[in-house]
């Protein structure tokens, strides 16, 4: 009693400290924290979309026309850029006439964005700062580029990688299950006792082999495997992960299937057979329907196990977080992302609360997948009495 | 007419002899109750009729069991073949997870019969014969759990008799029972000996002496005595016997 209620406190301050941080998210501003965007006062324009932001800063867009402006070439002023416009005498021996520079920049440039620290903004600025707008949860639910350390506006748009973990999860469980249900009935119903005896401990082994040691097999096998068979030029794709998480939720699905397949009364088995069904005809119409539910939630646990493996897939998938289009090309996850990027986002930062925001997104899938796996089994004792 | 007839009949699991030279005829249309004490060995020797005892590793069976002058357990016996010809009830009820309909008609369904209308004929006169058709005609659809326990049994008796056997072999049908189930399941056993031969394993005495033509009495594997009913239970020959049907041991 007690242990179970230190367990379930512990998950809670998890979950609340794991949303408290996601949530944070949402507050913080669509461009970097510290720094501001300035136009000259003449300019029309007032917001710019932060995504249209990022590409301006990378050149993709370079009319303002293409913002609502006028037609005009955009100049992209970055703080660095401050000696190009101004010697180092006007800037002054301890850098004290930066800010009236900058002022004086923003005002003799009609087209001109600037992007700079915060602190230079003074009293007399004879610019105009743009509003901050924050980051949305539109932008990020729906948004389709993960850039998160854009200057001067990140994007952390979680479609690319919540179907990156999709389509990795769904592949692997398409390509294990053919092969996991097999397994199961040929070790429930018709391996011998002594095949049996050595096959189940050879496939429980295989669920207690790290996750990253299973990475360098895909990386030292699959990887180029699929890189010759496809012809690519990198071999690490979402197929390649679709395959290591197929052979790492392989164990799951055979145990759970095969316990499922074994609960089949001994009863209704041999009904069947004493009605003069064949074994296989047994097998396909009494055994297989009477362990559909088990053998469905040794399904939704190998998908569970999927989505959320980190390492293997973290190794082998190549980590391009961009809208899958086909199972050979490089895709990211949600919990490679997670992995790759924490150590390098700042404490508190908006990519430091995206990620945890991953962190909530990949905690209510995983979830879902637990609750319905209850559901089943609860479904399957309501037909059973 | 002589039906089943076992030989010299000796049959083991593992090293435990569990039958010893059981030499037995039973005649066809007739029912014929294996009573004894548990672990006698009349249920095994029952399963040994369909070969059920075939799905139990380190089994061996010595001598002969013929049934329709076939020898079971030659080389040439198609296992499936034999059990469409001996059906059999078991203990529990144990329905498939299917509808009532489709419990009845899967043992034509196996046997690669498609016609749907022959299915839905052969469905409804096996529940008519096992008096189950009044119950469930309305309710064919419904998954075979939703009936009680008796129902339930009668829908298995019913699955056996859509394959027409020639021999139904019946492990303790009621055991599982309530009184009024039970004597509906045995009232359907004396209608059925019309068509059947019906072999029964009991361990209610009252049962065997009302249903049964013929009673064999096991004990400890062998054969002990094996007679006309109303000898066995009114005037056996053997002592082991009396005190058995009398209720001094068992």
């Amino acid at each position: 009693m007690f242990s179970g209620f230190i367990t379930s406190f512990t998950i809670i301050l998890i979950v609340i400290f794991l949303f408290r941080e996601g949530a944070g998210l949402f507050t913080a501003p669509n461009i970097e924290e510290g720094y501001v965007l300035a136009l000259n006062n003449n300019n029309p324009v007032n917001k710019i979309d932060p995504e249209k932001i990022m590409d301006i800063f990378d050149a993709e867009i370079t009319n303002w026309s293409q913002v609502g402006g006028n037609d005009a070439e955009i100049e992209v002023f970055r703080f660095s850029d401050i000696t190009k416009y101004a010697t180092a005498e006007e800037l002054g021996s301890n850098f004290e006439n930066i800010p009236e520079v900058l002022s004086n920049i923003i005002a003799a440039h009609p087209n001109i964005i600037a992007y700079f620290p915060e602190h230079y903004v003074v009293v007399d600025f004879k610019g105009r700062i743009m509003a901050n707008g924050r980051i949305t949860p539109a932008s990020f639910f729906g948004g389709t580029k993960w850039y998160p350390t854009a200057q001067p506006s990140p994007q952390f748009g979680f479609l690319p990688l919540f179907f990156g973990t999709l389509w990795v999860s769904i592949a692997a469980i398409l390509l294990t299950l053919p092969f996991g249900i097999a397994v199961a009935i040929y070790l429930a119903e018709l391996a011998d006792s002594r095949i049996r005896r050595i096959l189940k401990p050879i496939i429980e082994l295989l669920a207690g082999i790290p996750s990253v040691v299973y990475g360098f097999f895909g990386l030292v096998v699959i990887v180029p495997l699929i890189q010759k068979v496809f012809g690519l030029p990198v071999g690490e794709t979402a197929l390649a992960g679709a395959i290591i998480l197929a052979i790492m939720a392989l164990p799951t699905i055979i145990t759970v299937a095969e316990d499922a397949i074994r609960t089949t009364p001994r009863a209704m088995k041999e009904s069947s057979l004493a009605l003069g069904a064949t074994h296989w005809q047994t097998i396909r119409k009494v055994i297989l329907p009477y362990s559909v539910s088990g053998i469905m939630a040794a399904v939704v646990l190998g998908i569970g196990r999927a989505i959320g493996e980190t390492m293997a897939v973290l190794m082998v998938t190549g980590n391009a977080a961009v809208m899958p289009k086909s199972l050979v090309e490089p895709i990211r996850t949600i919990p490679a992302t997670i992995a790759a990027e924490l150590g390098e986002a700042p404490t508190g930062g908006a990519h430091y609360q995206a990620l945890f925001m991953l962190g909530c997104i990949l905690f209510l899938l995983t979830l879902i997948i637990s609750i319905s796996v209850e559901f089943i089994a609860r479904q399957k004792h309501k037909q059973s009495i | 007419m002589i039906n089943i007839s076992a030989k010299n009949v000796d049959f083991y699991y593992g090293d435990f002899h569990a039958l010893k030279n059981i030499n037995l005829d039973i005649e066809k249309n007739s029912v014929t109750a294996f009573i004894g004490p548990s672990g006698c060995g009349k249920s095994t020797f029952l399963r040994l009729l369909n070969r059920m005892n075939d799905l139990i590793d380190g089994t061996k069976l010595v001598g002969d069991i013929v049934i329709d002058n076939e020898n079971i357990y030659s080389r040439q016996t198609e296992v499936v073949e034999l059990r469409k010809k001996v059906g059999m009830v078991f203990q529990k009820p144990n329905p498939f997870p299917k509808s009532i309909f489709e419990n009845v008609a899967y043992g034509l369904r196996v046997n690669g019969i498609r016609d749907n209308k022959f299915i839905e004929h052969r469905v409804e006169e096996s529940l008519k014969g096992a008096a189950l058709w009044d119950e469930v005609k309305d309710k064919l659809k419904k998954s075979a759990f939703e009936l009680s326990g008796g129902q339930q049994q009668r829908l298995c008796i019913a699955r056996t008799m859509a394959v027409q056997p020639q021999i139904i072999l019946m492990d303790e049908p009621a055991s599982a029972l309530d009184p009024i189930s039970t004597s509906k399941v045995e009232d359907l056993i004396y209608e059925l000996k019309k068509d059947f031969t019906i072999v029964i394993v009991t361990h209610n005495m009252q049962q065997a002496a009302r249903v049964s033509d013929k009673t064999a009495f096991f004990y400890l594997g062998e054969l002990i005595e094996f007679d006309k009913t109303d000898k066995i239970f009114t005037a056996p020959s053997n002592e082991a016997t009396q005190n058995y049907v009398t209720g001094r041991f068992g």
